[in-house]
C-alpha cells in the first residue's frame, strides 16, 4: 500500500521550481487546496448580472405596430371593396361583438383545449415509442422510413377517413390531431438521440447503468434538447391539423371551435369572422410559443452552456 | 493480483493487429503508467481492461466488480451540475439517496471542489471538470482505476497541479491506476512503473521502475526521462521505412 508520507518540503526550491513537470511541485496538501483555489478563480467567469432586456419586448411590438399602420394604410386607399378587405378597425370591432356574444371565449376554449389533450396524449404515445425505435436497431430500420413519410403527409388528408370511421365526433378531431403529432414528436426525440455524443453511452456503461437506466437517465436528459424541437412542432402539427378537422367537420357533436368559427365566416360571406378567426388562431400559436415553449428551450439551453452568442 | 494480461491480443474486422502477445501483471495499490506513441493501442488495451470492448486472443484477469474509468475529456453529463453527476455515478451503484448526498459531498472535497458543487459543467474550467471526472469516477468505489489520457487537453500549470492532487490521492484511496499517457515526463512523475507499449502492433517492450528519489531529485528524473525518452524513439524510428 502507498501510504508512506515522505517529508516533500526536503527537495531543494530551486529545482523544483525548475523541474516543476517532472517532480512533486507542490509543498502539501494545504499548499495545493490554496493553488487550486486561486487557479479555479483565475478560470471560471465571474456571474454575469440578468437584466430585462427592453429591446426583446419593444421591437416585436414596433414590427406588429408598423405591419397594423400599412394594413389600414392599404385599405384607406379603396383599392378594394371593404367588406372584401375589412381593415384592422373593422376586425377588431368583429372580435368586440364575438367576445360581447361569448362566442369567441367558446370557440378559443374548445379550440385550446381539444389542442393541448390531444398534444398531451401524444407526447405520451409518442415519447416510449421514439425512445424504442432510437434504441433498438431492427426496428428502427423496419418502421424509421413510415415514421419519416407520415410526419410529411399532411395530417388534413386523414380527416375524410376519420370521418367515415368516427362520424362527426370528437374522436374525428382527435384522430387527425394525433396523425399530425405523433410522428413529429417521434422525429423530434429519435434525431435528438442521433446526436448525442457516443462517450455519453460509454460513460453510462462505465457507470454500470442498465439498458433502462442507460436510455432514462443518460440517453433521455441528453436528447432533450432533440425532443423539445421535436415537441415543439408536435405542438405546431396539432394546432393545424385540429384547425383543419374544424373547418371540414362541422355539425354533429362537434363543438364550436376557431376552425369553425372560421368556417361559419365562410358561410356568411362576412370577411371580418374570417379575419377575426384568422387572427385569434395565430394569436393562440403565438402566445404558447412565448408562455411555454421559448421559456422551456431558454432555460434547457442556458442550463447546458449552449446560448452564449446565440441571438436569442 | 488485481490484473494479469496474459498473451492479449486484438485485431479490428482484418486488419493488422492492434495488441499483439501484451503481457502484464498489476499489483494491488499499484501505479502503473502505460507509454506510447499515437496508435499503439494504449487506449484499446485500457477499454478492454474496462470490458468496453473484448480481446480477439489471449486471456485477461480484472477485478469481478470491473474497474472506475476516467476519460480524456471531462465527459460530465452536462444537464447535471457537478454534485450530480456524481451523485449519479453512486445512483447507478445503488447508494441510497441520504447517502449519496453525503457521499458526493466528500468526493467533492477530496477534489477541493467543495464550494463548486452546484455548478454546471460549462461554468467550470478545464482543470475543474477534470478533477469532477476524477471524484465521479472515484464515487464508483471499484479497486481499480484506468485513466485514459485525463490531463492531456489542460493548460501546463493546471496539469502539473493535477499531477500533485492525483498522487494525494491515489495514496489517500489506496487504489490501483493504470494511466494512459503519450507524455514521457508525465508517466515518470506519476507511475510506480513505466510500461513502454510499441507500436502497429501494440505490445509491451520495456519497463522501468520510478523510485520515491526520482519524485524528489529533479536531476534522477530528469536522466530516467531521457532515457525512456530515447527508448520510445527508437519505437517509433522502426516505423520511418
Amino acid at each position: 500500500m502507498p501510504s508512506n508520507q515522505l517529508p516533500v518540503a526536503e527537495a531543494p526550491a530551486e529545482a523544483r521550481k525548475v523541474h516543476a513537470a517532472l517532480t512533486r511541485s507542490s509543498t502539501g496538501k494545504e499548499d495545493l487546496r490554496e493553488l487550486e483555489a486561486g487557479l479555479d478563480s483565475l478560470q471560471s467567469d465571474s456571474i454575469r448580472k440578468v437584466r430585462i432586456d427592453w429591446s426583446r419586448i419593444l421591437l416585436p411590438v414596433a414590427a406588429l405596430a408598423v405591419l397594423i399602420i400599412l394594413w389600414q394604410l392599404y385599405v384607406s386607399l379603396g383599392f378594394k371593396r371593404r367588406d372584401v378587405v375589412p381593415g384592422p378597425l373593422d376586425v377588431i370591432g368583429q372580435v368586440g361583438i364575438l367576445w360581447g356574444e361569448g362566442k369567441l371565449q367558446e370557440a378559443v376554449w374548445t379550440s385550446l383545449q381539444r389542442g393541448v389533450v390531444g398534444f398531451l396524449i401524444s407526447v405520451v404515445i409518442a415519447t416510449p415509442v421514439g425512445l424504442v425505435l432510437a434504441q433498438v436497431a431492427p426496428l428502427r430500420r423496419a418502421f424509421g422510413p413510415l415514421i419519416s413519410g407520415l410526419q410529411v403527409l399532411p395530417s388534413v388528408a386523414w380527416v375524410p377517413a376519420a370521418i367515415l370511421w368516427f362520424g362527426i365526433t370528437d374522436a374525428t378531431v382527435y384522430f387527425v390531431v394525433f396523425m399530425g403529432a405523433i410522428p413529429s414528436i417521434i422525429n423530434g426525440l429519435i434525431s435528438g438521440v442521433d446526436q448525442i455524443p457516443p462517450q455519453y453511452r460509454s460513460v453510462g456503461k462505465v457507470l454500470g447503468a442498465s439498458r433502462l437506466q442507460l436510455a432514462l437517465q443518460i440517453i433521455l436528459p441528453a436528447a432533450l434538447p432533440g425532443y423539445l424541437g421535436g415537441l415543439k412542432q408536435g405542438w405546431a402539427f396539432s394546432w393545424r391539423s385540429l384547425m383543419a378537422a374544424e373547418i371540414i367537420a362541422v355539425g354533429g357533436t362537434i363543438g364550436f371551435g376557431l376552425g369553425s368559427m372560421l368556417d361559419q365566416g365562410r358561410v356568411l360571406s362576412d370577411m371580418t369572422i374570417v379575419m377575426s378567426a384568422i387572427l385569434l388562431i395565430l394569436a393562440v400559436g403565438i402566445l404558447i410559443e412565448l408562455l411555454v415553449f421559448a421559456p422551456v428551450e431558454k432555460r434547457l439551453l442556458r442550463r447546458r452552456g449552449l446560448l452564449a452568442g446565440s441571438t436569442r | 493480483m488485481p490484473v494479469v494480461l496474459e498473451h492479449l491480443g486484438k485485431r479490428f474486422g482484418a486488419g493488422a493487429p492492434v495488441l499483439d502477445d501484451v503481457n502484464a501483471t498489476i499489483g494491488q495499490g499499484e501505479f502503473v503508467a502505460l507509454l506510447g506513441a499515437s496508435g499503439c493501442g494504449k487506449s484499446t488495451l485500457l477499454n478492454i481492461m474496462a470490458g468496453l470492448e473484448a480481446p480477439t486472443s489471449g486471456a485477461l484477469e480484472v477485478p469481478s466488480d470491473g474497474a472506475a474509468f476516467m476519460f480524456q475529456d471531462a465527459a460530465l453529463f452536462p444537464w447535471l451540475t457537478a454534485r450530480e453527476n456524481i451523485e449519479l455515478a453512486l445512483k447507478l451503484r445503488g447508494v441510497g439517496k441520504s447517502d449519496r448526498r453525503v457521499r458526493a459531498g466528500e468526493l467533492l472535497d477530496l477534489v477541493h471542489l467543495g464550494g463548486a458543487g452546484d455548478k454546471r459543467p460549462h461554468e467550470l474550467s478545464g482543470g475543474m471538470r477534470q478533477r469532477v471526472s476524477l471524484a465521479r469516477s472515484l464515487a464508483q468505489d471499484r479497486q481499480l482505476l484506468l485513466m485514459d489520457e485525463p490531463f492531456a487537453a489542460l493548460d501546463a500549470i493546471t496539469r502539473d497541479l493535477l499531477h500533485d492532487e492525483l498522487e494525494r490521492i491515489w495514496k489517500e484511496t489506496g487504489r490501483t491506476i493504470v494511466f494512459v499517457t503519450h507524455n514521457v515526463r508525465e508517466a515518470v512523475r506519476l507511475g510506480q512503473r513505466v510500461l513502454l507499449l510499441s507500436s502497429r502492433p501494440g505490445r509491451v517492450v520495456r519497463e522501468w521502475h520510478v523510485s520515491e528519489e526520482h519524485r524528489t531529485d529533479a536531476g534522477l528524473a530528469g536522466q530516467l526521462t531521457g532515457e525512456i525518452t530515447t527508448r520510445l524513439r527508437e519505437e517509433i524510428r522502426r516505423h520511418a521505412k
